[in-house]
């Protein structure tokens, strides 16, 4: 059995190459052994949206994905999302109506609501609640995060 | 009780931040994925990373434990034994003395010769990564002796039940009784005695973020720092110095950003504990992250009770009497520090809360048992003293055929009553039941949704409305934890520093796991010293740096944290206004600090800046007048002294459609009207109680810990433990009436589990009020699954 891989990515606009184990999951590939710590893991299987990332243009689980499915695949995450300032009327309006407390499920669904902007922007507030129902936040009870969707969206 | 008379001269201050709706200053932050969560944090190589052999157990001696393999296993730094545990740190019990006859057993950090509940970690693997660790795990092998396993609470007493504990005698964890008045002579008295009893599943928090804990001991100095995402450093740093043998200024806690608690990190960890005791061992850093499946194992449970509950009610709708006979099991140890006999306590003492009665008497069991352990979560046990309470006032509602707001309107205390005590005895200060009730009543339209239910239940569609009132426990005095001997912090202290360019620094005991305490703590501090609050810088979350204090519990932070910065502040304005003084030669009494500014305090004028005093105080001391010392750092510390408790209230109600073909139930509306004092943050309070509205609907609607009769839990998994998710949830209304409590000077009560509190008995009585046409009987099992639905319906 292969065990370790060699991979070339560009993450967040940056070539990456690394030799990893084949296990590892994407999430674990840019927490570890990137440091890019803004994806957070919650379940690990699937649930619950935490680790949301972008790969070649569309979100996916950090934690469904091994590492070794991303060599050649362009991938961004909020760090960089927040640097290339492309989320930041969904950041504005997620801060300023409050529709983050902890903000651990934060980065995912940022990405998820950017995700919802682009491809359904007439969504209405039932739509925004069923696209987003795959991210899971324990704080708000995401009444916040659909008005900050709606919010981010008029802007 | 004392009659108190506040000083509200914070309310009064110029340029006032309280009740304004600023934004959070650690937002962005988080928002950007810049945080620093406890596995953000790296220490380097040599780190280890821990994974624990977990018991597949319920309850089975461990005869032998074969490390060899494991030890053996690539990047393996170490396996560790209960037995290898416990020669570094003491075992600890988790009673307090005030729950009078509460007994556990010593819990060691992994136990010596038997595990007690399936998940519970019997073994530790520290590998270079946790990958590897996780492999090497199952390299140990374990020779169990199997023992009967203790799972139903109602047998757990019979005689021919396992004692989980020999030394203990029985499985009794607990037993109080309560009698208030003569509630026999109520029942003679009344019209009807109505009894229901009412079922709460185990559920647990589900935070986010895992519970997590980096320790790294230095062996040279003798100093322990862990990250750890726990809600209290300074207890934490207690209990790891307490139980290592270390003093305590040798133990430092830092808690930065922290994925949300709600009561889940509150608590002493086994596991957690004995991360820190590898550290210790192996005089490295060490790393445990829970993973989710045993986050399910290993957080604590809660609820998972069976109540009987009776009321005696009057024609007249008058309720004269309550009674509950309750039941828990707590999992096979009382947690420590708080306990386990918390939850049943507040049941006895909280039920009927919001009514006036005289009689009430409860008993109270709460019993061991092979599963996970169950401690204090979010509004601990208020939702089930609420929805017994609310469910009982609603079969009232029935048997007298009052409308349930009617029949709450004539038992609901008047708000001209306080202070006055409950029927428990417990002291109200200053509540508003019948303005909250009416404010809610108004909001929904009540008379016009009544009549839309009724127009469509004529055509076939099945619409209920439920109302609960309620009283909630927050700011606790140390009446709640100190007095029975728990070295929990009720006080909270902060300092406050300025700095040489006229900014301030704000350090506090409260912490932050997303309620929005930095933000609260701002606004108190730049109110009370008159700076802006993009002057401030506030530390929170780190034993070495902050005052010390309770964290973040019982809706405290704001309340307790948030008066200690107001008169820290207060202090400090005043310290720096005497520094002006003796630089402009004036009287201090004469000058005020207004938007960072010193000014003349009759006429506003500007007379000198914050960083100007900054600079002559740290940089030119010399010249100021002889004699005269700048002294620009305040401390002061609060702790609530009068009351034991600062009770909060409110009403929520909850309409909804049941699908009687699926049992499915839509959510169609939601209102919470609350008082929680003064409303520091209007838009934090409100979402605080969003939030906390949609954790008690996962606990009505949709959560279980769901356990087969060995003790196994078989839905350890997101997929199959449902938790509330955006689309199947409503809207919800929040509306607020503000009665300050004259206990402090900002007046604000704690607001972070009311909604919590009532959501559950509010869509429970919408539920039955939609099936009673349908001549189901009240459903009282919570979660109202659909199949639950369909049974009480007689479909299925
Ligand atoms: S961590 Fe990937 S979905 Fe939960
Ligand atoms: S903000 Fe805490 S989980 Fe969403």
């Amino acid at each position: 059995m292969q065990t370790n891989v060699d991979i070339t990515l560009r993450v967040n606009g940056a070539a990456v190459s690394r030799r990893v184990e084949a296990r590892m999951n994407l999430v674990d590939f840019l927490r570890e052994e990137l440091g890019l710590t803004g994806s957070h893991v919650g379940c690990e299987h699937g649930v619950c949206g935490a680790c949301t990332v972008r790969v070649d243009g569309r979100i996916a689980r950090g934690c469904l994905m091994v590492a070794a499915q991303a060599d050649g695949a362009e991938v961004w995450t909020i760090e960089g999302l927040s640097d290339t300032g492309e989320l930041r009327a969904l950041k504005d309006a997620f801060v300023e109506r409050n529709a983050l407390q902890c903000g651990y499920c934060t980065p995912g669904m940022l990405l998820t609501a950017a995700e919802l902007l682009e491809r359904r922007p007439d969504a209405g507030r039932a739509e925004i609640r069923r696209f987003l129902s795959g991210n899971y936040c324990r704080c708000t009870g995401y009444e916040a995060i659909v008005d900050a969707v709606e919010m981010a969206r008029g802007r | 009780m004392t009659d108190l008379v506040a000083d509200r001269w914070i309310l009064d201050r110029p340029n006032s931040y309280i009740g304004r709706s600023v934004p959070r200053p650690n937002a962005p932050r988080l928002a950007e994925g810049r945080g620093t969560f406890v596995d953000d944090v790296e220490l380097g190589r040599r780190t280890g990373h821990a994974a624990f052999v977990r018991s597949p157990h319920a309850h089975a001696r461990i005869r032998s434990i074969d490390t060899e393999a494991a030890r053996a296993a690539p990047g393996v730094i170490a396996v560790v034994t209960g037995r290898e545990l416990a020669e570094i740190h003491d075992p600890w019990v988790g009673v307090l003395t005030h729950l009078e006859g509460l007994k556990s057993a010593p819990q060691y950090a992994l136990p010596l010769d038997t595990a007690t509940w399936q998940g519970e970690a019997v073994a530790a693997v520290v590998a270079e990564s946790r990958a590897k660790a996780e492999d090497a795990a199952e390299l140990v092998a374990i020779d169990w002796e199997v023992r009967p396993a203790v799972t139903d609470p109602a047998t757990a007493l019979d005689p021919d039940t396992t004692v989980i504990h020999e030394s203990l005698g029985d499985n009794l964890a607990w037993r109080r009784n309560a009698n208030f008045g003569d509630v026999e002579a109520a029942y003679a008295e009344a019209d009807h005695v109505i009894e229901e009893t009412f079922v709460f599943a185990r559920h647990t928090g589900v935070c986010v973020e895992p519970r997590a804990i980096l320790a790294d001991f230095n062996p040279a100095e003798e100093q322990l720092t862990v990250w750890h995402n726990t809600q209290c450093p300074h207890m934490i740093q207690n209990i790891l110095a307490t139980h290592y043998r270390l003093d305590e200024h040798r133990v430092r806690v830092i808690a930065r950003d922290v994925g949300g608690s709600f009561g889940i990190k509150v608590h002493t960890y086994a596991d957690e504990i004995a991360t820190a005791g590898l550290s210790i061992l192996l005089k490295r850093p060490v790393k445990f992250v829970a993973d989710r499946m045993e986050s399910f194992v290993s957080d604590i449970h809660a609820r998972d009770h069976r109540v009987r509950g009776t009321i005696a009610v009057r024609n007249d709708g008058a309720i004269l009497a309550f009674e509950i006979d309750a039941l828990t099991g707590i999992g096979p140890y009382s947690m420590y520090p708080r306990t386990s006999g918390i939850e049943a306590n507040q049941i006895v003492n909280l039920m009927g809360g919001p009514y006036v009665f005289d009689h009430y008497r409860a008993q109270a069991t709460v019993v061991f048992q092979n599963k996970n352990m169950m401690c204090q979560y979010r509004a601990v046990g208020h939702p089930i003293k609420c929805a017994v309470t609310e469910g009982l006032v609603d079969s009232a509602a029935r048997a007298t055929g009052l409308d349930p707001a009617e029949l709450r309107r004539r038992n609901l205390r008047a708000d001209d009553s306080y202070p006055c005590r409950s029927a428990q005895g417990l002291p109200f200060e200053n509540l508003s039941h019948q303005e909250s009730l009416a404010k809610l009543l108004e909001a929904m339209d009540y008379e016009a949704l009544k009549a839309e239910r009724d127009a469509l239940r004529e055509r076939g569609v099945h619409r209920g409305i439920g109302l609960a009132s309620f009283i909630e426990v927050t700011n606790p005095s140390a009446m709640f934890y100190g007095v029975g001997g728990a070295r929990i912090s009720a006080q909270d202290g902060a300092t406050m520093r300025l700095d040489a360019r006229g900014n301030v620094f704000v350090a506090t005991g409260a912490t932050e796991q997303g309620q929005g305490m930095e933000a609260v703590i701002s606004q108190v501090a730049a109110t009370a010293v008159g700076v802006p609050p993009e002057r401030l810088r506030i530390v929170t979350g780190d034993t070495d740096h902050t005052p010390y204090g309770g964290g973040t519990w019982a809706s405290r932070a704001a309340g307790i944290g948030g008066e200690a910065v107001a008169q820290a502040g207060r202090a400090l304005r005043q310290q720096i206004l005497r520094a002006a003084a003796a630089m402009l030669q004036e009287e201090a009494a004469n000058l005020d600090l207004r938007g960072g500014v010193v000014v003349d305090a009759a006429t506003g004028a500007e007379r000198i800046g914050l960083d100007e005093i900054g600079r002559i105080c740290y940089y030119r001391p010399d010249t100021l007048p002889d004699g005269f010392q700048a002294e620009l750092v305040a401390t002061r510390h609060y702790v609530p002294r009068k009351y034991p408790f600062a009770f909060t209230n409110g009403a929520q109600a909850s309409y909804l459609e049941v699908d009687v073909e699926t049992g499915f139930i839509t959510l169609i509306d939601h209102w919470c009207v609350e008082d929680c004092g003064t409303v520091i943050n209007p838009l934090l309070v409100d979402e605080q109680i969003r939030g906390g509205i949609v954790q008690g609907l996962g606990g009505a609607l949709f959560e279980e810990c769901v356990y087969d009769r060995d003790g196994q839990m078989l839905n350890a998994n997101m997929a199959d433990y449902l938790v509330p998710m955006a689309a199947e949830l409503p809207d919800m209304k929040c509306g607020h009436v503000e009665s300050p409590t004259a206990e402090s000077d900002l007046g604000a009560k704690g607001a972070g589990e009311a909604g919590t509190c009532g959501a559950p008995a509010a869509v429970m009585n919408a539920l039955n009020d939609a099936l009673a046409p349908l001549g189901a009987k009240p459903l009282t099992d919570m979660p109202f699954t659909p199949r639950k639905v369909l049974r009480a319906l007689g479909r299925i």
